[in-house]
């Protein structure tokens, strides 16, 4: 089977399914995903019950989650399917309950990206520590400058009986006066066009 | 590496001479640290890549048994020595400051590798310590991504050579007050707290890495994707085996 043929059967069981080939990958709707994931595992011609991997993607404009599906017993795969959803809200239903296999993924997809999957019986961060702000791998995420000594590590070390010199800690607390973070310096993206 | 002038009295010609006849002189800090050169029981840890090298280097080819550093221990209260090997992570690096703490003096640290030393290719990450010297004291830093056994080999040499050079009336642990414990950094929302211990460590005032290369580019000129519904041919098969 090829993207067109399951393309075309989708439209056969689903009318009025909003579809589109784009790259070899099938764009869905997000409230479609389910449905058309449960048909493609459960349906005698294609019987795609493998789900490979979960991947997050950042487009700037939107987010995306992209599925990679195989069969294991007709041999066939990768089927992409791909979930765009916008920046302010990326909501997309859970796969968990149709492959058990996603629950890692889409906590990874979480953890990088943002990404919320409803429905996921566990969703919270698998690589980055509990209380971690922001999401790493999206594109605009600017980590902390490592060098500047910010207010918070100087009472850190203070309470840890560190002796910090007056430099950063002067530094520090104009920093907290700024209320400014000491993020990593790097050109505004489409600052010099 | 700043070594301390070994203050042998005695002429090494006149020792050499007196040898072959079958008489031993020497002194008590020479016999010391030449036992304590010649059996350094590193800690058995590896965090990366550079692990099999060490691996390696523990091996029958390079065999770092010559050395009389062959007998890696699983517990830090038995271990002389630290080989950071690999990519030191945020998450990894309490970890590695507690093991530091709970060896026992006299201890040493071999950063091996650009990542334990800097950071490495992932410098401008968001999840890789950029160096663990910013949390404990470095004997010897090993470059190299990853360094071969040889450079390992000659790194512990380094090593010895340190020892050899250290004085027993004046090494730091039968001093009083002496401090080699260091706080263990906590998660934080950003990163870690503290980002560097000042004790150990301070940043350099002027950035050589943005006067060579300049500033690490996020997103090329424009902060906006290419339209790709347009690339490709969308009637390309997939899926067929």
């Amino acid at each position: 089977m090829n993207t067109a043929e399951i393309k075309s059967l989708l439209e056969k069981k689903f009318p009025g399914l909003e579809i589109k080939i784009i790259n070899d990958g099938l764009v869905l709707k997000p409230e479609d995903l389910p449905r058309v994931a449960k048909l493609l595992k459960e349906s005698p011609e294609s019987k795609l019950d493998y789900l490979s991997l979960i991947t997050g993607v950042d487009y700037v404009e939107f987010l995306e989650s992209v599925y990679h599906l195989y069969s294991v017993e007709k041999r066939v795969g990768p089927v992409v399917l791909k979930v765009r959803v916008p920046r302010t809200s990326p909501k997309i239903p859970s796969l968990v309950p149709l492959y058990r296999g996603a629950e890692f993924q889409e906590r990874e997809a979480y953890d990088m990206m943002g990404i919320v999957y409803e429905g996921h019986p566990d969703l919270r961060r698998i690589f980055m520590w509990e209380g971690f702000e922001g999401f790493p791998l999206r594109k605009d995420y600017v980590p902390e400058d490592e060098d500047v000594l910010e207010w918070e590590d100087v009472e850190w070390l203070e309470r840890h009986g560190v002796k910090v010199p007056e430099e950063y800690k002067a530094f520090a607390q104009q920093l907290k006066a700024a209320g400014k973070e000491a993020r990593a310096t790097r050109p505004k993206p489409g600052a010099e066009a | 590496m700043a070594l301390a002038q070994n203050r042998s009295t005695v002429d090494d010609g006149l020792k050499s001479e007196l040898r072959k006849k079958g008489i031993v002189v020497t002194t008590i800090q020479e016999l010391y640290n030449w036992g304590r050169r010649s059996s350094i029981w590193p800690l058995q840890f590896g965090l990366a890549c550079c692990a099999i090298e060490m691996i390696a280097t523990a091996c029958a080819r390079f065999d770092i048994a010559r050395f009389g550093a062959e007998l890696f221990r699983g517990s830090p209260r038995q271990a002389d020595m630290m080989i950071v090997a690999g990519t030191v992570t945020k998450k990894m690096a309490p970890q590695i400051v507690r093991l530091y703490n709970q060896m026992p003096e006299p201890k040493y640290v071999i950063t091996m590798g650009a990542c334990s030393i800097a950071g490495g290719p992932f410098i401008d990450g968001y999840n890789v310590l950029k160096g663990i010297d910013r949390y404990i004291p470095i004997d010897v830093h090993l470059p190299g991504c990853p360094p071969r056994p040889e450079a390992l080999l000659w790194g512990l040499t380094q090593l010895q050579k340190k020892i050899d050079h250290q004085e027993i009336e004046k090494v730091e642990w039968y001093q009083k007050g002496l401090k080699r414990e260091f706080p263990i950094p906590e998660f934080g929302p950003k990163g870690l707290i503290p980002k560097f211990n000042p004790e150990v460590w301070r940043p350099e005032t002027a950035s050589h890495r943005r006067e060579r290369y300049g500033d690490p580019v996020l997103l090329g000129k424009k902060m906006t994707a290419p339209k790709f519904e347009t690339f490709g041919d969308p009637q390309v098969k997939v899926g067929t085996v």
